[in-house]
């Protein structure tokens, strides 16, 4: 392996640094972690800050309204800045207009989608052909997706006690949904371990290298 | 007034949206309100999110002022929101584009550093100490998924067995040396846990799932939109 660099090396110890105090939690809370964290939590806000001014406050509303002048820009600018009431208690209530802008925007937007993108799909989806004819592997599959689909719905149903048909059903539905449930463990499982396994393989290949080129 | 006005601001960007969602932008004006509106949207939802910040800022300032337990810890928090944001907001170009009021006042040698396009100070804290943390984090999860799956997945019942049977199977299907066990059994059986575990029974409930939420999301979409629904304004 060739070289690192001053700033290469600079840049493994700062990571190995971070991961060694953030893994040190699982011994027991302690002052390295403590650090690491906090400093990750302002990392990541500040991240957002960034990404949010370029991104919406300087491409969306700056250059727009001063480069192509689209005044009317304006009036999200200043609900926006409206926002900022909230941090004076007195005035507190006029940020309501900014945030009841955006909430019923979103609200519009998700009536929509909800309905248009993920329902009515999904229903599509689920009505699928039972003919035997399509062959066995195929008509079992199509079984399962619509039996689980209707159980799954069926036990979220709160409407209607669960006894008789209903409660039978919904027995189903916690069958399925226990199997499903299993599939994303085991799932979420092996990315965390994958994950894991990167750190580990940074630490042994990456920073040990690092160490045998210092020392 | 102070909940009147926001009532009808919501109820009219709320209906203009769905009411565009019908009409093509290119006969009628109405038609392309839903564009207008979704750029007004994230324009105020950014500034919702820098004034999230803000707080952070604000909260751990004062606990720092006031030396509360801890408030070394929450300057590191405050220094660290400003280390990040505070060069990627600065702006990268040296002229005044189109009259635009923000250019740069910094050497052309700084300009690499600043913004946040690769390279800069920004790309160079989220590579090598926010996204290395991130990974850290959700990479310690696999201890603690670890004991959560021991609690989990002891065989208590005929559901907390069912739950035990198939995440073992997936996480077997997941790495070669747990696949080539279970072809011992059948050379099909990877097969069969993608197609059914995986393609049939997780696709069943998953889709049941989000039909489920996305009409509560509908429904509670309706109550904002109709004023019903006043949480989001203290109410």
């Amino acid at each position: 392996m060739e070289s690192f660099s001053f700033l290469e090396h600079f840049q493994i110890w700062l990571k190995a640094y971070l991961i060694l105090s953030l893994f040190s939690f699982m011994y027991k809370d302690n002052k390295f972690y403590k650090l690491s964290e906090h400093v990750f939590a302002g990392l990541s806000a500040g991240y957002y800050v960034g990404l949010i001014w370029q991104t919406v406050i300087i491409q969306q509303l700056v250059n727009p309204m001063f480069d192509k002048g689209e005044w009317w820009l304006i009036f999200p600018g200043l609900l926006g800045l409206l926002m900022f009431a909230r941090m004076i208690p007195k005035w507190s209530w006029i940020s309501r207009t900014s945030l009841a802008f955006y909430m019923g925007s979103t609200a519009g937007i998700y009536l929509i989608q909800t309905l248009h993108g993920f329902i009515l799909p999904q229903v599509l989806s689920t009505m699928v052909s039972l003919d035997p004819s399509n062959g066995f592997a195929a008509t079992l599959l199509a079984l399962i997706i619509v039996i689980g689909v209707i159980s799954t719905l069926i036990y979220f149903y709160f409407s209607k006690e669960h006894t008789g048909f209903m409660g039978v059903t919904a027995r189903v539905g916690i069958w399925f949904i226990m199997i499903s449930f299993g599939a994303h463990f085991g799932y979420t499982v092996m990315g965390r371990i994958s994950l894991l396994i990167g750190r580990v393989q940074f630490l042994v290949y990456d920073w040990g290298e690092s160490i045998r080129q210092i020392f | 007034m102070r909940t009147t006005i926001p009532i009808i601001v919501a109820f009219l960007a709320g209906t203009l949206l769905i009411v565009s969602f019908f009409f093509h932008p290119e006969t009628i004006w109405i038609g392309d309100a839903k564009e207008v509106i979704l750029q007004w949207m994230t324009i105020v939802g950014g500034f919702a999110l820098v004034l999230g910040v803000v707080s952070i800022v604000r909260v751990n300032a004062r606990a720092v002022q006031r030396k509360s337990e801890g408030w070394f810890y929450k300057l590191m928090t405050v220094i660290s929101v400003f280390a990040m944001a505070i060069p990627a907001m600065m702006p990268v170009t040296k002229e005044s584009v189109g009259g635009s009021i923000f250019y740069s006042i910094f050497p052309d040698s700084w300009m690499g550093y600043l913004g946040t396009g690769s390279n800069s100070f920004y790309d160079w804290l989220f590579n090598y100490v926010d996204a290395p943390m991130m990974e850290t984090m959700f990479a310690m999860l696999a201890f603690y998924i670890a004991s959560a799956a021991y609690r989990a997945f002891r065989a208590r019942n005929a559901e907390a067995t069912l739950l035990l049977f198939t995440a073992t199977l997936v996480m077997l299907w997941r790495v070669p040396m747990g696949e080539a066990f279970l072809r011992l059994f059948s050379d099909n059986l990877p097969g069969y846990i993608n197609t059914y575990v995986m393609g049939g029974f997780n696709v069943a409930v998953q889709r049941g799932i989000i039909i489920g939420a996305a009409l509560g999301a509908a429904s509670m979409s309706l109550r904002i939109i109709l004023g019903i629904e006043r949480t989001y304004m203290g109410k």
